[in-house]
């Protein structure tokens, strides 16, 4: 973001930008950077605590106010606590169950009134990545692994399409879930599900794929390091 | 979640020790007054709407999410190791168009741009220059004058 900042300061735009990895700013020097203290992901802090998310916006703007810079500020603070408690994941699957499309089809059933729920209380969803429905995420995915590499919807890159078929199926569970912190919600998904297997078990299908796309995909894209078999 | 302090030493020191590439020069504008201010977001965490193209790798390109549709965004960061489960939670978090516009309202910035964007961070340092250029005139000519970048 810093070199970004810089170009469209050259640009003619006045800019701020806020740093997770306050080195890069060091290193990039952008006309004005707030470095903060949080979690990657969330350079605004918690989630659900909209004053303070607010204080950050308004300690970045401020670094508009200064004569001259290049100007790397730190915010003070580090991000409020999110609200903990003891979380229970929805349901559980033994590491040895199948990893079979119809037995994520029959999660997905069994989560739609806590995702349907979700998705009312926050006022949006973050699936659709892929613009296939979930079940047909499901489905793609699970054709793949039966070896079918004609499951690709129409008008879509085969790398693409699973990529984000399954950046969907996660972020249905996750959403289905969000009463639970994020690692939490992760290892349950990675290792307690049928969609989180699904995916692990894809992987090795995908990297040996004679596509360098759909290579990468499975070498980079499908599972996150610490759940890669 | 993860501070960069707690992560997984090797990708703290990949991340610490990573050389972004150098961007010469010392540009300065001297922003308008806190009134004047026009305010859009540009984000890195490959965020775009649903229908639009998902982004490919290396290509430093941007999509347009309008202010009004802000809550339609969906990521598509290329690194699933990257977590996600602020964004969905809360888009403010990451994208702060609501915080934006209350600052807009309480009359402490001149309003919120009607568009804000995305790129897919980490991507080519050449292209992504050419994008950032031509995506500063596109956003002059929307009337703003004022940039918070945000990464992810």
């Amino acid at each position: 973001m810093s070199g970004l900042a810089k170009y469209m300061e050259d640009e003619g735009l006045a800019t701020v930008a806020i740093a997770l990895v306050r080195r890069q700013a060091e290193q990039v020097a952008p006309p004005r950077a707030l470095w903060v203290p949080f979690a990657l992901g969330r350079p605004f802090g918690t989630p659900g605590h909209p004053a303070f998310q607010r204080r950050v916006l308004r300690a970045a703007l401020a670094l508009l106010d200064r004569p001259r810079g290049p100007v790397l500020e730190d915010f003070p603070d580090d991000a409020p606590p999110a609200a903990a408690g003891p979380w229970r994941p929805p349901f559980e699957h033994a590491a040895d169950e199948g990893a079979g499309a119809e037995a994520v089809i029959g999660e997905l059933r069994t989560l739609a009134p806590r995702y349907r729920a979700g998705v009312e209380r926050r006022g949006r969803t973050t699936v659709g990545a892929s613009g296939l429905a979930p079940e047909e995420a499901a489905r793609l995915l699970g054709r793949w692994l039966a070896g079918d590499r004609n499951a690709t919807p129409a008008g879509m890159a085969a790398a693409d399409a699973l990529r984000l078929a399954a950046e969907d199926l996660r972020a249905y569970y996750s959403e289905a879930a969000d009463d639970g912190d994020g690692e939490e919600v992760a290892a349950w998904y990675w290792t307690r599900t049928h969609a989180g297997r699904l995916a692990r078990a894809l992987r090795p299908v995908c990297m040996a794929d004679g596509e360098a796309a759909i290579r990468h995909v499975g070498d980079f894209m499908l599972v996150p390091e610490g759940y890669r078999d | 979640m993860v501070r960069l302090n707690d992560l997984d030493p090797e990708l703290r020191d990949f991340l610490s020790d990573y050389r972004v590439p150098a961007v010469p020069g010392a540009p300065w504008v001297e922003p308008a007054p806190p009134r004047r201010r026009r305010v859009a977001l540009v984000s890195s965490a490959g965020l775009r709407l649903p229908e639009d193209r998902p982004f490919g790798e290396g290509a430093g390109d941007w999509r347009a999410i309008p202010g009004a549709r802000a809550g339609e965004a969906v990521m598509d960061h290329l690194s699933v190791s990257h977590d996600r489960s602020g964004f969905q939670r809360d888009l403010d978090v990451a994208f702060p168009v609501e915080r934006l516009r209350e600052l807009a309202a309480a009359g402490e910035i001149g309003g919120e741009a009607s568009c804000h964007y995305s790129f897919m961070g980490a991507s080519d340092a050449d292209a992504m220059e050419l994008e950032a250029r031509a995506l500063a005139g596109r956003m002059r000519a929307e009337g703003v004058n004022t940039v918070v970048l945000v990464p992810v």
